[in-house]
């Protein structure tokens, strides 16, 4: 009995200690396995440069901008709501407030939806229903004013007269050549050719069939968007966090000096808990720089000719390890490069996590000693 | 704290604030009524979000809905000449539909066996795809269960304080790691790791796939049973050990047992984790849709094939229709297992096992 109970002690503080130095094992054989295999091809050169020769030389600079410039839209859409909301759910909700208790629901339900969920929302709210909305418009307000235009004087079809296409083109290009370039360009390809004759109407209609996408199609602010819903969660309950640290004797002072509970907010609360919604911030740039799902078809690319703005595609850390790694055509030259590649994105969001540890450890302990 | 004092000495005996007297007191109140308002209005965002997701995520999936519920289903059939019609028949089977790329589908077409969404007589059956994400989520949950509750059970009970320390910030570094690299880590190095040892056939499989998928999980499992185990009253503990308890007999008879809602709370979260994860999926698992229950054969999951396939897709399409009907099936899931642990679990259960405290 006594022998058995001892053998069963054994067990049953063994297991726990190796099943924590399984997991920490394997976490340092990660991080291990990726060091050795990257830090050779890491260099000046490989985080400057552009890509060269089909992504199988040179550096992974235009990704490493794409992801920054990525989480900085993600971060100044995100941060403000969390932040609001955390305010709210700290300071404002009452225990019983049933608003309170659907917002946690949905911040937690939002925290559990999967990320490729957000992708595919992406794809149909940001991109289609906004983005298709506002080229629709441009579109639309575009087309009514070639209406007046050709419609007009000038204009070789004016009161509805047939005219050939050639003409309508020079027209055009004679009346802002660069804001009816792609109607021009389209003209080429009308049916009948250039000496096709055509009146105002048959024009109108020609060039109102096509819409080139211009906002409906994927782009860094949609991808930004999409990943700044992702990542709110992770603002709202750091954020929480903090607002709780700050001690109630504080909030009470302020109230019965009688600063009203918005004054108490923004100039005793709020400044006493900086730090933690700089916690937020990073920890929700932390996750979004290294989340691949939900850009995969709102706007990543594989490689650009140039570095993107607001409305460009880009290249990401994380979806170039991707492409890199399950698309290589030589799998040997591209080795190197998908080590040096996790290197940097590891190394990005692992220290932006640990930075936020730390701070957030500090903020817990203040808690605990309220 | 710091910054309250400089606050307070900014403000010198005798000397007012311009910022309150510049406002009377009703102006205030009503900017204030309006700021708050705003603080209400952004706060309801998150619902509002979730609605949205659902609402747009259905939107595109909806055709199906629709068509199932009316219980059309266009067929190419009546298109094609005799001959063609026999061919399309041995390619497809006698018991599934002929269908196009844009047909009408409804749901009973994805109860099938094959999904071949890109051949000339597409069949969108997901049956492959529910194996390959059971199979997964099986391995996942078999590997991190065990790990991290009993490394859980490692730093609430056994370790030493000074180790404790170190080890939870460690295993929660595991959560910030992307994805993408946890999937890159088995897609080189696990695969063939493992394949060396097992010999088995196909290098990227389940196995490999779902073991990639504990690394997500176990953080998430880890850190919500280490609350939970630490949350359980140490007077229970203590009563315990004064009844002669060992420290272990304590732990596992005491502590665990009180602690079981939020453990499982931990690793129904865990499950929705695995259930979701897109990109470990995608990369390591092979992503070849095979109706197989072999956990060594490759395999696709709901998430991964969706990543993998919209971006090719044409839109509109009734392939495009059903990889979002995959999505609504994620999301569905997603929030049954949200619902389940926030009302459930932990209303009803937590009460019940400690009592009312």
């Amino acid at each position: 009995m006594k022998r058995s109970r001892q053998i069963l002690g054994f067990f049953a503080h063994g297991l726990p200690l190796v099943a924590t130095l399984l997991v920490v094992g394997i976490i340092v054989a990660i991080i291990a396995n990726f060091l050795i295999g990257g830090l050779p091809a890491l260099s000046w050169e490989f985080l400057t440069e552009s890509p060269r020769n089909v992504n199988t030389e040179g550096g992974i600079f235009p990704a490493i901008y794409g992801t920054v410039l990525l989480v900085i839209i993600m971060t100044i859409a995100a941060v403000p709501i969390g932040t609001i909301t955390a305010i709210y759910l700290a300071e404002y909700a009452k225990k019983t407030s049933k608003l309170a208790q659907f917002v946690r629901f949905a911040v937690n339900t939002l925290a559990g939806v999967p990320s490729i969920v957000f992708g595919l929302f992406g794809l149909g709210f940001f991109i289609q229903t906004i983005g298709g909305g506002i080229d629709n418009w441009n579109h639309q307000a575009k087309m009514a004013e070639l209406q007046q235009l050709v419609a007009a004087a000038p204009s070789p079809i004016a009161n509805n007269s047939f005219a050939p296409v050639r003409e309508i083109k020079a027209y055009l290009t004679q009346e802002d050549e660069l804001k009816w370039r792609k109607e021009i360009q389209r003209l080429n390809q009308y049916e009948g050719g250039e000496s096709a004759y055509a009146n105002s109407q048959l024009v109108v209609t020609y060039l109102s069939s096509h819409t080139d996408p211009n906002w409906g199609k994927g782009n860094i602010l949609w991808a930004a968007l999409t990943l700044s819903l992702l990542t709110l969660p992770v603002v709202i309950v750091a954020v929480e966090e903090a607002l709780k640290a700050v001690p109630q004797e504080v909030r009470s002072a302020s109230l019965a000096l009688g600063a009203t509970r918005l004054e108490t907010v923004w100039k005793i609360v709020l400044p006493n808990s900086l730090t933690g919604i700089l916690t937020g911030s990073i920890l929700a740039v932390g996750r979004g720089a290294g989340e691949v799902a939900p850009i995969l078809f709102t706007g990543a690319a594989f490689s650009l000719a140039k570095l993107p703005g607001l409305q460009d595609q880009f290249m990401h850390l994380g979806f170039h390890l991707y492409i890199l790694s399950t698309q290589a055509v030589n799998i040997d030259q591209a080795r190197p490069l998908q080590f040096a590649t996790t290197i940097v994105l590891l190394g990005l969001t692992l220290a932006l996590n640990a930075v936020a540890i730390v701070i957030r450890s500090r903020i817990r302990r203040k808690n605990k000693s309220n | 704290m710091s910054e309250q004092k400089q606050e307070k000495s900014e403000v010198k005996p005798g000397e007012f604030s311009t910022a309150s007297l510049s406002l009377t007191t009703k102006e205030r109140r009503f900017g204030e009524r309006a700021i708050e308002l705003g603080i209400y209005t952004v706060s309801s965002l998150s619902i509002i979000f979730i609605f949205l997701i659902f609402a747009f995520v259905l939107r595109e999936a909806s055709p199906i809905i629709g068509y199932t519920l009316s219980g059309e289903q266009t067929e190419k059939s009546a298109e094609l000449t005799p001959e063609e019609l026999t061919r399309a028949k041995e390619i497809v089977g006698e018991d599934y539909p002929i269908l196009t790329h844009n047909s009408e589908i409804t749901v009973s077409a994805l109860i099938h066996d094959k999904w071949e969404p890109n051949s000339t007589y597409p069949r969108y059956g997901i049956w492959p795809i529910v194996l390959g994400t059971l199979k997964s989520t099986f391995v996942a949950l078999f590997f991190a269960i065990p790990l991290s509750i009993f490394a859980a059970l490692y730093t609430a009970f056994f370790a030493p304080l000074r180790l404790r320390e170190f080890i939870k910030p460690v295993i929660e570094l595991l959560a910030g790691f992307p994805s993408v690299v946890i999937g890159f880590f088995c897609l080189i190095t696990i695969a063939t790791f493992a394949q060396d040892l097992f010999g088995y056939e196909f290098r990227l499989n389940s196995v490999v796939g779902g073991f990639g998928l504990s690394l997500a999980v176990i953080p998430i499992i880890y850190t919500l049973s280490e609350d939970a185990l630490r949350s359980v009253p140490g007077s229970l503990n203590e009563a315990a050990l004064a009844l002669g308890a060992t420290k272990w007999q304590a732990a596992y008879q005491v502590m665990l047992p009180a602690a079981t809602p939020g453990i499982f709370a931990a690793i129904l979260l865990g499950l929705g984790r695995a259930f979701g994860e897109t990109m470990i999926a995608l990369m390591a698992m092979g992503n070849a849709p095979i109706p197989s229950w072999d956990v060594f054969d490759p395999a696709r999951t709901f998430a991964s094939t969706i990543g993998a396939e919209m971006g090719e897709v044409v839109f509109g399409s009734s392939h495009y229709q059903v990889l979002f009907f995959l999505g609504v099936v994620l999301f569905v899931f997603s929030f049954s297992i949200n619902f389940l642990t926030e009302f459930y679990i932990k209303n009803k259960l937590i009460k019940k096992f400690r009592g009312n405290e």
